[in-house]
């Protein structure tokens, strides 16, 4: 009975004992918690984000509400809500006020398995101990980990297909098209980078992942060799449609995108999730290459921040990574203008797929030889040798395939 | 507990299949079947089977059904039905006769083998071990040693489709091309 009730209680070791008032307490206690601080972090990078383009385009930004804006998102979901909700004429009524909850759930649901702090120092593997009940920093730590991320970035895709489906009206569904064939392509490019970090650390839980990033050098961004992680930063702004990938809402092309037909509180919901989504992916790149609330070590020494005990220290490490890369994300936005929409598929299947799966081929025999005891030496150059000759066959195909088109009189 | 599971799962992939079935406009029915495919996965975690549930909604949900969805609106076929008029005169009648065999044929599979539903499997017992990664090492360990020949062989069967596909859904070149020298 106890095994039946760990597996339905997402595996939760606080629930050994069966279902007990602490346990339930501190487990409702982190719901509430990791959605407040999803719902205020997301307003906050809202205004960031204002600011720091703001910024960069040497302009001011938000600067009426509150102190240096900082309200400003807070005003206009006020003024959101208060608005009048449309309901198009030619809407299907049903999926048209499903989508926008179809695309803001799923955001917040990744948030739960985000190793938020702990000490995962000296081999503590992050437990905390809480009102007398040893537990970690994290809502959820089901055995599936990362592979419930992947599977909730998949589900997203329906809120923007149905929402530009269910408008009855021709751009928004032309966007939500483009939002799902882009999503999905993107999406085997991002497994493909994942499998890399999965394969590395022998495990799919993100508590064990993070456990196992102890010193810088054992970082997965160091531990896979980089490619992956350039892999996974483009594939995520891809399946977050941010710029440069915002094809979905290419207002040039598509007047405003999926969302064009939507007002009030349903619009709301969509920018929150989007601005929720980005958070979440930057919590998932720092759990996954770096080290999540694990601190800076090199060797021995550990960057240790004095008066603050070490499980509190994890949740400000973590913070402090999650913002460089909202920083990252921003800068994307100011400086990098939109792709084609074939240049954008072109990428996705013409180089980052093959890359990211010659680059886990590496990986699996760099592993092998070390298992089995190879020489190195003569399994690296060979595994190369293979995954370029793949490579040189790979481009002879564009060519002729493209050769082709043009003699069938395709535009590109 | 699991039993309240069950009936919460079986309900869902109930009403989704229903769904599926009754509904007449094809992007509603598509969305029914995602709701079928959550029950199912919702059951693969009651029964431990944590991986298989993650696949479960990752390949079906999050890209077949998408697949299906993207088709329905390209197509432009995303209109309702009207279910009264029937191209093919044949086809109700046959598929009340085919869905009735296998109805038929659940319910005998059933019945003969209700002994051995209620020995429990070994294969996937593992929340015990406190190993997080166990199912997807059995997994792992049974698809690449004993059905390994059968694992490759679908991914030629899936690769072979996907060739397939392509070359039928190219444009037919003109009749002097096919004499030329391109193949």
């Amino acid at each position: 009975m106890i095994a039946i009730t760990r597996s339905l209680l997402g595996i939760d070791p606080l629930f050994d004992g069966g279902l007990l008032w602490t346990p339930l307490f501190i487990v409702i206690l982190k719901v509430l918690v990791v959605f407040v601080i999803g719902l205020v972090a997301t307003m906050l990078m809202v205004w960031f984000e204002r600011k720091a383009i703001a910024g960069m385009q040497n302009r001011i930004g938000p600067n009426k509400a509150g102190p240096f804006g900082l309200l400003q998102t807070l005003a206009d979901g006020i003024k959101l809500f208060f608005k009048e909700d449309l309901l198009p004429e030619r809407s299907d009524r049903l999926v048209f006020r499903l989508a926008p909850y179809l695309s803001f759930v799923p955001a917040f649901l990744a948030f739960a398995i985000i190793p938020l702090g702990g000490d995962y120092r000296d081999g503590n593997g992050g437990v905390v101990t809480w009102f007398g009940h040893q537990t970690r920093v994290q809502l959820a730590d089901p055995p599936i980990g990362v592979l419930f991320a992947l599977a909730i970035s998949s589900i997203a895709v329906y809120g923007i297909m149905l929402a530009g489906w269910s408008s009855g009206s021709k751009y928004p569904l032309l966007g939500s098209v483009r939002a799902s064939a882009q999503m999905v392509s993107y999406e085997a490019a991002l497994g493909l980078s994942l499998a890399a970090v999965i394969l590395v650390t022998g495990t799919l839980s993100t508590s064990g992942i993070v456990g196992s990033q102890s010193s810088l050098g054992s970082w997965n961004i160091v531990a896979t060799g980089v490619i992956p992680f350039v892999i996974f930063l483009i594939s995520a702004t891809a399946e977050l449609n941010r710029p440069p990938f915002d094809l979905v809402e290419a207002e040039q092309e598509l007047v405003g995108g999926f969302n064009t037909e939507y007002s009030s509180i349903r619009f709301s919901l969509f920018f929150l999730a989007e601005f929720m989504n980005t958070i979440t992916m930057s919590a998932v790149i720092v759990t996954l290459f770096f080290g999540g609330p694990q601190p800076i070590s090199i060797g021995n020494t550990t960057l240790d921040i004095p008066l603050i005990n070490n499980s509190l220290e994890g949740s400000i490490w973590l913070i402090a990574k999650v913002l460089v890369f909202l920083y990252i994300y921003i800068w994307f936005r100011a400086s990098l203008p939109r792709f084609r929409y074939d240049q954008l598929m072109d990428l996705g299947w013409k180089f980052l797929i093959p890359a990211s799966l010659g680059w886990f081929m590496l990986l699996a025999a760099q592993r092998l030889a070390d298992n089995e005891n190879w020489d190195q030496l003569i399994v690296m150059p060979l595994s190369i040798a293979v995954i370029l000759v793949c490579f040189i066959f790979m481009q002879l195909a564009f060519r002729a395939s493209s050769k082709n088109r043009e003699s069938e009189g395709a535009a590109f | 507990m699991e039993l309240f599971v069950f009936i919460c799962a079986a309900a869902m992939v109930l009403a989704g299949a229903l769904g599926v079935v009754l509904r007449s406009n094809p992007v509603h029915a598509a969305l029914s079947l995602v709701l079928t495919l959550f029950g199912i996965a919702v059951m693969f975690v009651s029964q431990q089977a944590e991986f298989l549930a993650a696949v479960q909604v990752v390949v079906y949900a999050g890209a077949i059904v998408v697949l299906f969805l993207f088709v329905i609106m390209l197509l432009g076929v995303d209109r309702a039905e009207n279910l009264e008029t029937e191209s093919l005169g044949v086809q109700r009648p046959l598929a009340i006769i085919l869905s009735l065999g296998f109805v038929a044929l659940l319910v005998t599979t059933i019945v003969q083998g209700r002994d051995s539903l209620n020995m429990r499997g070994d294969g996937l017992i593992t929340a015990d071990s406190g190993d997080h990664d166990a199912n997807i090492r059995q997994i792992a360990r049974s698809i690449f040693s004993n059905y390994v020949v059968a694992f490759e062989v679908t991914s030629v069967l899936l690769i072979v489709a996907v060739v397939g596909t392509v070359v039928l859904a190219r444009k037919r070149k003109s009749e002097k091309d096919l004499t030329g020298v391109s193949a």
